[in-house]
């Protein structure tokens, strides 16, 4: 077991438990929780390939991370903002009771 | 592998389970934090020490405190009496464990392909960064800005009362 086998599936891990909770939890705040840990999972890889890959003076993977964070503070921003409003209209944040628009 | 690396494994992976498995909201986001936390101590073990505090920074600092804000103000705290898991949980939890049982099987078969001679560890400063983040990056830097703007004029806009506009 290399070192960089144990990141990967450390981040491996990592992603499967936030899809868990992505999928299986009722409250749209665990699911947006869920989501963050997907996507730490993925920065950790992206940063195990940069340690452990061949050129790592030239930080394309560092950055790569560096402004999948930035993305995933957005992300996070507008996440927690929807679940506000459909607070407000629906008086819940119980994904099962929010379904108006199933088909 | 060190000790360390287990250990600070563990933390990461036991909190992250603990954010998901938890039943009272607010304890899920403490552990949430701590699941942050152990995944940027693991940066500062692959010697990532500016991705490792933008971590601490983003997701301790900002992330975690906006996820306990949304659960006050939406009263999320609150257990529901019928669980906490939805319908069709048993499916959920199958598709996450395929997901998984997939990407540790394509992990240990590309055993051979990995890079896995220890390289020493690259010494990147933060000057380094900084002339790249404005030299070679500096477009997805703009972006990335622009983008972050948006973002949170969107979500101010989203989350905003609506009282002027009528019902």
């Amino acid at each position: 077991m290399t070192p960089l086998m144990s990141y990967l599936l450390v981040a491996a891990l990592l992603f499967a438990i936030g899809l868990a909770g992505a999928l299986t939890r009722r409250n749209a705040i665990l699911v947006l929780i869920g989501i963050e840990l997907m996507l730490n999972a993925a920065n950790l890889n992206l940063i195990a390939f940069w340690r452990y890959g061949p050129h790592p003076e030239s930080l394309t993977g560092m950055m790569f991370a560096i402004f999948s964070i930035a993305v995933a503070a957005a992300e996070a921003a507008v996440g927690l903002g929807l679940v506000i409003s459909i607070h407000r209209h629906a008086r819940t944040t119980d994904l099962d009771a929010i379904n108006r628009m199933k088909g | 592998m060190s000790i360390v690396f287990y250990i600070v494994a563990a933390l990461a992976v036991g909190g992250a389970l603990a954010a998901v498995l938890l039943k009272n909201t607010v304890h899920c986001a403490l552990a949430l934090t701590i699941a942050f936390a152990g995944i940027a101590l693991l940066f500062l073990q692959l010697d990532a020490q500016f991705a490792g505090f933008a971590q601490i920074l983003v997701y301790i600092g900002a992330v975690a405190i906006l996820v306990v804000f949304a659960i006050l103000l939406t009263r999320g705290s609150e257990t529901p009496k019928d669980g906490v898991y939805g319908r069709k949980w048993p499916l959920g939890l199958v598709i996450a464990a395929a997901v998984f049982s997939d990407l540790a099987w394509a992990v240990l078969q590309s055993a051979r392909v990995l890079p896995h001679e220890a390289i020493s560890a690259p010494t990147v400063t933060v000057l380094q960064i900084g002339n790249a983040l404005i030299g070679r990056y500096v477009l997805p830097l703009e972006i990335i800005a622009l983008l972050l703007t948006a973002a949170l004029i969107g979500a101010v806009i989203v989350a905003m009362h609506e009282k002027e506009a009528g019902k």
